[in-house]
């Protein structure tokens, strides 16, 4: 092949597919968090209260706080591999604008492992009892919430992806900064469940998504140059 | 005035500035604490409402005003440590995160303390209460970030980055905070007439511990900077000579 070198737009695919062959052939990463989202979900009918009154009650929490979990725990595959075998290297010194690799492998990452979730959080929310008016906030909130998730938890695994035990530490760094997206997604539930219009929570979820997006990628990209270094 | 800023970057001249400037503000700052506590705390009148157990003010306004400053005082450090790369403004910026915890960890303990005999409850799921337990964690996950590096410097670029990420956030989460639930007062007006609400007998006192509060910060923060560099600099030539100047004297 000639050393034609790649537009921004062809890195970006090649970033992109590459980051879904990655976690296509590693099936663990994937299903490991889909396993702990569904077996975290069940205990808490049988840790709590097991009658569907009290658990309609805090079935929204109960399915965004686990996700949310789940997410932290599989941002591990996004840098840990690349990290060990020298490709992240490669990444950052790649003449095409980090910015968008790191885009690209974060929306490759969120397609494999966070939009599962999404897909499966209805199952769990019916197990616990959510009422019906509830299902559209929740999967909308969580389609919009979980990949601001993934960008911020990008953030907390680029900086520590250089340690060698990153997991609790990930959580404390991490989960603080998760606390909006949470409360403006179950806020959503809530006020469905009050017969109230949630479209305004969807706009200000949307617009940590776009806040995300923009800076994201930044504080990833520094992150990630300290750790590899 | 630039040439004096620019000096300050050198950890050598920090440290030597403030060898003089020190006991002049610890000076200030325990004369205006000790009259703004004996003040506020033996002579205000008590409140109408609330008797005396509002006298827990004096502390937990200023210790909570305190903690956030302090963030936005370590985030323009590591802004400064990032972008320049001026070794003082990390080292200042490592000695905030500390203390900036330790003002919330105040402020969050005054804050049950006195809303045990007012709301009836040592905690509760308010906005203010719920954005500075957040703030606390943010700073405890800066201060964790920085002790998991084993080098030092990775370790400060890593906690500068938090830190700015941080400031991002942390305007964001006050406002999710506030729109999820608010019962915590809002600020009340000061007043020049004694007849007002906060009449001057109540909030003069409060300026001295306010003030006293923020020298304590600078003194904290500037005494762990002085450590910070002599650890630092424990090789250079003038940390020697000070060491032996010490000992020379015991």
């Amino acid at each position: 092949m000639s050393r034609q070198t790649l537009g921004v737009w062809g890195s970006l695919r090649a970033t992109f597919g590459r980051e879904l062959l990655i976690l296509w052939r590693s099936p663990g990463d994937i299903v490991n968090p889909l396993m702990f989202f569904v077996i975290a979900v069940s205990l808490f009918p049988l840790g709590g209260d097991a009658d569907p009154t009290y658990l309609s009650g805090i079935a929204a929490g109960v399915v965004w706080v686990t996700a949310l979990l789940a997410v932290m725990l599989s941002m591990e595959s996004l840098f840990r591999s690349d990290y060990e075998d020298g490709s992240l290297e490669q990444l950052l010194l790649s003449p095409q604008p980090l910015y968008f690799h790191l885009l690209a492998k974060v929306a490759g990452h969120w397609l494999m492992t966070g939009l599962p979730l999404v897909i499966l959080s209805p199952l769990l929310a019916m197990m616990l009892a959510l009422p019906d008016e509830a299902y559209t906030p929740l999967i909308i909130g969580l389609l919009v919430g979980t990949p601001t998730l993934n960008l911020i938890g990008a953030i907390g695994m680029a900086l520590t992806v250089g340690l060698a035990r990153s997991g609790l530490l990930l959580a404390v760094l991490v989960l603080p900064l998760s606390i909006p997206v949470l409360v403006f997604g179950t806020g959503m539930v809530q006020a469905a469940l009050a017969g109230l219009p949630y479209t305004g929570l969807v706009a200000l979820l949307g617009a940590l998504l776009v806040l995300a997006l923009s800076l994201a990628p930044l504080a990833i990209g520094a992150a990630l140059r300290i750790s590899v270094n | 005035m630039w040439q004096w800023l620019y000096k300050l970057g050198s950890p050598r001249h920090f440290y030597e500035m403030t060898t003089s400037f020190l006991p002049w503000l610890k000076g200030v700052t325990y004369f205006l604490l000790i009259v703004g506590l004996v003040w506020g705390l033996g002579f205000a009148p008590p409140d109408y409402q609330m008797g005396d157990n509002y006298r827990i003010i004096y502390i937990h306004v200023p210790t909570a005003l305190g903690a956030m400053w302090i963030y936005v005082m370590m985030a323009v450090m590591a802004a400064m440590h990032m972008i320049w790369n001026i070794k003082v403004a990390d080292m200042v910026a490592k000695s905030s995160a500390l203390v900036g915890a330790g003002f919330c960890a105040v402020a969050l303990f005054t804050g049950a303390v006195w809303g045990r005999p007012t709301w009836g409850v040592y905690w509760i799921w308010d906005a203010k209460l719920t954005s500075f337990l957040i703030l606390f964690f943010v700073y405890i996950g800066v201060i964790a970030l920085r002790s998991a590096f084993d080098s030092e410097t990775s370790g400060s670029k890593a906690a500068s980055v938090l830190t700015l990420v941080g400031v991002v956030n942390l305007p964001i989460i006050y406002y999710a905070a506030v729109w999820w639930n608010t019962l915590h007062q809002p600020p009340s007006e000061l007043s020049l007439s004694s007849q007002g609400a906060n009449p001057p007998e109540i909030w003069i006192p409060a300026f001295f511990t306010g003030f006293g509060l923020i020298g304590l910060v600078f003194v904290f923060v500037i005494m762990r900077t002085r450590n910070e560099i002599l650890w630092r600099e424990r090789r250079a030539q003038w940390v020697q000579d000070l060491v032996k100047q010490e000992e020379g004297r015991a």
